[in-house]
């Protein structure tokens, strides 16, 4: 051991084998080994890229109709050719054309409801976890309630009665989906609240919301990502089931639930109108459930259920 | 103990008011109840007539309390639509929906708790990789689409089964599958992580020495143990069925509570959707203290906190 007095050139292997490496490098190498966020994460890649670049990836234009043109099946069928990869629908509307688009509505309403979800259940969550006492209660209660609501027979019941579109959508779902949120941020809120940390800031005089923002909240940042991701998935099955059920997303808009919904009376003879847009739906949200389960196990191990 | 029950049980109701007030206010503070009534023709002197036959022209929260007060005799108002008691309606329309999520749930208990165990017996291996990858498909897969899929696959394709209605044990087969696949992946993890929990303490081991059979291990000791949390998620998620019907019941044609309500949220029937709104949000807030009160009983630790 003499020779640490020696100040000597070391071969940063050498440094990483004595002090372990450090946390960044944790993070990649646990990543980069997970085959299940590597998947998940290239497909939402893609999604993004569709709903980011439609106008140039579409072959042709979504609302186009074209009624000589109906029912032309996808090109792994028989009767299918190149001009429409996807088939065409009922109105003779190019199905790829419509899928890239659609990808559009999906991740905006996923990614803004459940933004929404996040700000209610976050401060709820930070709040109750924070203060304990009444407030606790109120907040407790407030998540038994949200619990006990039917999300989608509300969500359904609202929009028929205040008129349905995409932004409606998003605020809908936005004020039903933060139990989630609210539950894991008030736990670890209650775990973190007792850390000598706070209490040094409470001694030294922090504001409660200094507090809250600075000390607390960058703790939760991590079980945070992971239920923003499976709210997002959440978020985006349930717009596809009321678009699906005809009191979500408007046609001709080409949500994807509405496109299973638009093929349904094809299912004796043409189900791949309900097959490709549900192939897509379930894709995306296989893939944003594969990325929040890899995310928990790089980023929270401990949360693994 | 006697204490918790009681304080339990005052939530629970505070909870299905609260849910159902919220719901009331949303519903007739949003529409227009008098020309829900009417239709969009009516002229003013009939609306006005109407207002105030109903007694919307009453301040909401006397309207509401009064609702609620012959809600809690039973008594729903009559359906905009049908005309008959709303209470009849349901009724009939009940017995279906909650047979329909009794089975799901079974389905999904019978599949999920063995899948389960053997997966917690050998970790990482084949079967519990297998148990993993349903899961994971299982809770990307969207209901309405998934129950689409089966009708293509067992009533088009191969027809086996039918598509629609409810008239005989048959008519149960898809909607109980596609219902209950949906409750499965969450039971299957919660007693995987239950039982590979309770396989590593001290009990088993002692068991184990003692030269009881591995069956014996398994079913009698750990299982019972690693079965209590599930008991309350599987309440849940009956209650979460119950919404999910709204989906299912009306892709299979069902006659059932989900289906009223969807149709009664189609044509503005407030004071049915208000109903259904409220009675599912009460089975979920009954079964999930029921589950509380089961728990407790089942595991001592529980009892004393």
């Amino acid at each position: 051991m003499t020779n640490l007095a020696v100040p000597t050139i070391v071969d940063p292997r050498v440094i990483e084998e004595v002090v372990g490496p450090s946390p960044l490098r944790i993070l990649i190498r646990r990543s980069v080994g997970h085959v299940g966020l590597i998947v998940g994460a290239t497909i939402i890649l893609i999604a993004v890229a569709m709903a980011l670049f439609s106008p140039w990836l579409a072959p042709a234009d979504p609302y186009v109709q074209n009624l000589s043109a109906r029912f032309i099946p996808p090109v792994y069928m028989e009767a299918g050719s190149w001009t429409h990869p996807l088939g065409t629908d009922h109105l003779g509307r190019d199905y790829l054309s419509r899928i890239i688009y659609g990808a559009r509505i999906s991740l905006v309403v996923g990614l803004c409801a459940a933004m929404i979800s996040a700000v209610i259940g976050v401060t709820l969550g930070v709040v109750a976890g924070y203060f304990g006492g009444w407030v606790d209660s109120v907040v407790t209660f407030l998540i038994t309630a949200r619990l006990a609501t039917p999300v989608i027979l509300v969500a359904l019941a609202v929009a028929a009665v205040i008129g349905s579109s995409a932004e409606m959508l998003i605020l809908i779902l936005g004020l039903l989906l933060w139990d989630r949120f609210a539950i894991v941020m008030r736990s670890s809120t209650q775990q973190i609240r007792t850390i000598d940390f706070v209490e040094a800031a409470r001694v030294q005089g922090c504001s409660v919301p200094w507090i809250l923002i600075s000390e607390i909240m960058p703790n939760l940042l991590n079980a945070f990502i992971v239920i923003l991701t499976l709210e997002i998935a959440h978020a985006i099955i349930l717009e596809a089931a009321l678009s699906f059920l005809g009191l979500g997303v408007r046609p001709p808009l080409p949500s994807w639930g509405l496109m299973v919904s638009e093929g349904r009376e094809s299912i004796l003879f043409d189900s791949w109108l309900i097959t490709i847009p549900g192939v897509f739906l379930f894709l995306l949200v296989l893939a944003i459930n594969l990325l929040g389960d890899g995310l928990r196990d790089v980023l929270a191990p401990d949360q693994r259920s | 103990m006697l204490m918790y029950v009681v304080r339990r049980i005052c939530v629970s109701i505070l909870v299905a008011l609260f849910v159902s007030g919220l719901s009331f206010f949303l519903l007739y503070a949003a529409g227009d109840p008098a020309t829900a009534i009417l239709g969009a023709s009516a002229t003013e002197t009939d609306i006005a007539a109407v207002r105030e036959r109903y007694g919307f022209d009453r301040p909401l929260i006397v309207q509401y309390a009064s609702w609620l007060w012959r809600a809690l005799q039973g008594d729903f108002g009559d359906s905009f639509f049908l005309r008959v008691p709303v209470e009849i309606l349901i009724a009939q329309r009940l017995p279906v929906t909650m047979l329909l999520g009794s089975c799901a749930i079974v389905f999904a208990l019978v599949l999920a708790i063995p899948l389960g165990v053997v997966a917690a017996l050998r970790p990482n291996s084949i079967v519990d990789r297998l148990a993993l990858f349903i899961s994971v498909i299982g809770q990307a897969m969207p209901s309405f689409w998934f129950a689409l899929l089966l009708i293509t696959w067992f009533s088009v394709a191969w027809p086996l089964l039918p598509s629609s209605g409810s008239d005989s044990w048959q008519h149960f087969v898809l909607p109980t599958v596609a219902l209950g696949y949906y409750a499965m992946p969450a039971i299957m993890r919660l007693t995987r992580s239950g039982m590979i929990e309770v396989m590593n303490s001290d009990y088993i081991r002692t068991a184990r020495s003692k030269g009881l059979s591995s069956w014996q291990i398994t079913v009698k000791h750990a299982l019972r143990n690693a079965i209590v949390p599930v008991v309350s998620l599987a309440a849940a998620q009956f209650g979460f069925m119950l919404a999910g019907s709204v989906v299912i019941e009306s892709v299979f044609a069902i006659q059932g509570a989900g289906r009223l309500a969807y149709e009664s949220i189609v044509r503005g029937d407030i004071p049915t959707m208000q109903a259904v709104i409220l009675i599912f949000s009460l089975t979920y807030v009954v079964l999930t203290f029921a589950a509380d009160l089961l728990v407790a009983w089942l595991s001592p630790r529980v009892r004393l906190v």
